[in-house]
């Protein structure tokens, strides 16, 4: 029986990685080896997962070095020389062993406004959004976000400037920015400039590589920087 | 910063790096052929002294790039060095005036005057 | 909190941002010292072949080099934040990247043809 050799991270902060020996399958992903672990051989292991399918976005951790999501990661493909190294998301604090904190992840979405603001009332009319309009397109390109936090951790400019909002908190605001519905947008646009906003971000594209959904939060980011020039420009903000 | 000083930042940046890609391309290939066979100072300044459209050209890529550099080290001053805060501003907009002062004195040198 | 290493930062992306990074800094330092040494070597014809018999050393000359090869590389890496920022696009990130490099190095070696 073929078997992998797994470091998996354990303890909070301070900590290291702990050696196991897990037998290789078929179509295994890496959320089915720490799922091995944790029943046959060290039940304390602490880790989260609910869906399985790539639907929930709580199963990311950083695996050999990348952030990504373990339950829609086979083996095959991570694996380097029948070892893998699994350890916590990065840029988030960690609470044990696999498990984050992903609080300030969040609370970064709330500043960006990433909650849609409606106009009208259930008197009103529904409104009228061509399935081809040109905002709506961009809204949809980014809107199938999971709030895995991949992104988040594979951003550089996170731990270079801490109160950066990131990229999925960027990508929220901006798919609300392209929505015609929204009544938030002059506030909106305020809380997604300046130095901890879209304006900090130096298109390193760690974000649009390793999104699992395969969004490009770079894009939109792009898209909040040309808004806030229009704003400027034409005197609104 | 506040949203609208950053926006600002970033069209000046942009702006400026629009201007500055022109006069790169122009900068590159004058240097390519200037340096084919040798230099000479007779030969380069009888060239340049008087030509207004080089004094134009040169000082708009001295402004541009007095405006571009400074930008783009705020940034990497800040992320790299942890230096951030009006002293930072303060510091580049010297560093700024300085590039400014120091290129428009070389294209004068250059293209001003007769040969 | 852990902070990505270079496993998590290879990818083409991350490499024309240090690329660009990286150059902008040292053009940055350069451009001040350009610009006083060609305003030194104007005082007069005699500095001023002074000063390029002194650029015909191969160090100076080897420097001189890498100094037109970092401002082709972060003006080809300039063109495709351009294009990033102000472009619709998806796919051709990457080809971007390879195209910013192919760039610079065309130039580069250009100026080493004609030096
Ligand atoms: S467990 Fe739900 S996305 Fe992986």
């Amino acid at each position: 029986m073929e078997v992998l050799r797994v470091k998996v991270w354990r303890g909070a902060e301070q900590g290291a990685f702990q050696s196991f020996e897990v037998p290789r399958q078929a179509s295994q992903t890496v959320l089915d080896v720490i799922t091995h672990i944790q029943r046959h051989l060290d039940a304390s292991l602490a880790y989260r997962f609910a869906c399985r399918v790539g639907m929930c976005g709580s199963c990311a951790m950083t695996v050999n070095g990348v952030a990504r999501w373990t339950c829609r990661t086979h083996v095959d493909t991570v694996v380097k020389d029948g070892a893998l190294e699994v350890a916590p998301l990065g840029q988030l604090p960690v609470i044990r062993d696999l498990v984050t904190d992903m609080a300030p992840f969040f609370d970064k979405w709330a500043r960006a406004r990433g909650r849609f603001r409606g106009t009208r009332s259930r008197h009103d009319e529904f409104a009228r959004i061509a399935p081809q309009d040109a905002d709506r397109r961009q809204a949809d390109a980014g809107i199938e976000c999971i709030g895995c936090g991949v992104c988040y951790a594979s951003c550089d400019l996170v731990a270079w400037n801490p109160d950066y909002l990131g990229p999925a908190a960027l990508n929220r605001a901006w798919t609300l920015v392209c929505d015609a519905r929204d009544g938030a947008q002059a506030e909106r646009l305020s809380a997604v400039g300046g130095d901890a906003g879209c304006h900090a971000c130096h298109t390193q594209m760690g974000c649009s590589e390793r999104c699992p959904k395969k969004i490009s939060p770079t894009a939109g980011i792009a898209g909040l920087k040309r808004a806030l020039a229009r704003a400027v420009l034409k005197g609104a903000l | 910063m506040s949203a609208r000083g950053e926006t600002i930042l970033w069209l000046a940046q942009r702006a400026s790096a629009a201007v500055l890609a022109l006069c790169v391309m122009v900068h590159l290939v004058t240097i390519v052929f200037a340096v084919q066979g040798g230099l000479s100072a007779a030969e380069i300044l009888g060239r340049t002294r008087g030509s207004v459209v080089g004094l134009v050209f040169y000082a708009t890529f001295v402004i541009a790039a007095a405006v571009h550099a400074p930008i783009g080290l705020r940034a990497t001053l800040g992320e790299w060095l942890g230096w951030r805060g009006a002293s930072r501003d303060v510091a580049l907009v010297l560093f700024a005036i300085g590039l400014a002062v120091l290129g428009l004195r070389a294209v004068a040198g250059v293209f001003g005057g007769a040969a | 909190m852990r902070r990505n290493e270079l496993r998590a930062r290879a990818h083409p992306a991350y490499g024309a941002f240090l690329v660009h990074r990286i150059s902008g800094i040292l053009l940055a330092l350069f451009l001040p010292v350009h610009f006083w040494a060609l305003s030194q070597s104007l005082q007069g014809a005699v500095q001023f072949d002074r000063f390029l018999s002194w650029t015909a050393l191969p160090a100076v000359k080897f420097a001189e080099w890498g100094i037109v090869v970092l401002l082709a590389a972060h003006l080809a890496g300039g063109l495709r934040l351009l294009a990033l920022e102000f472009l619709p696009w998806r796919d051709w990130q990457k080809g971007l990247a390879a195209a910013a490099a192919a760039v610079a190095l065309a130039v580069g070696l250009a100026f080493a043809l004609a030096l």
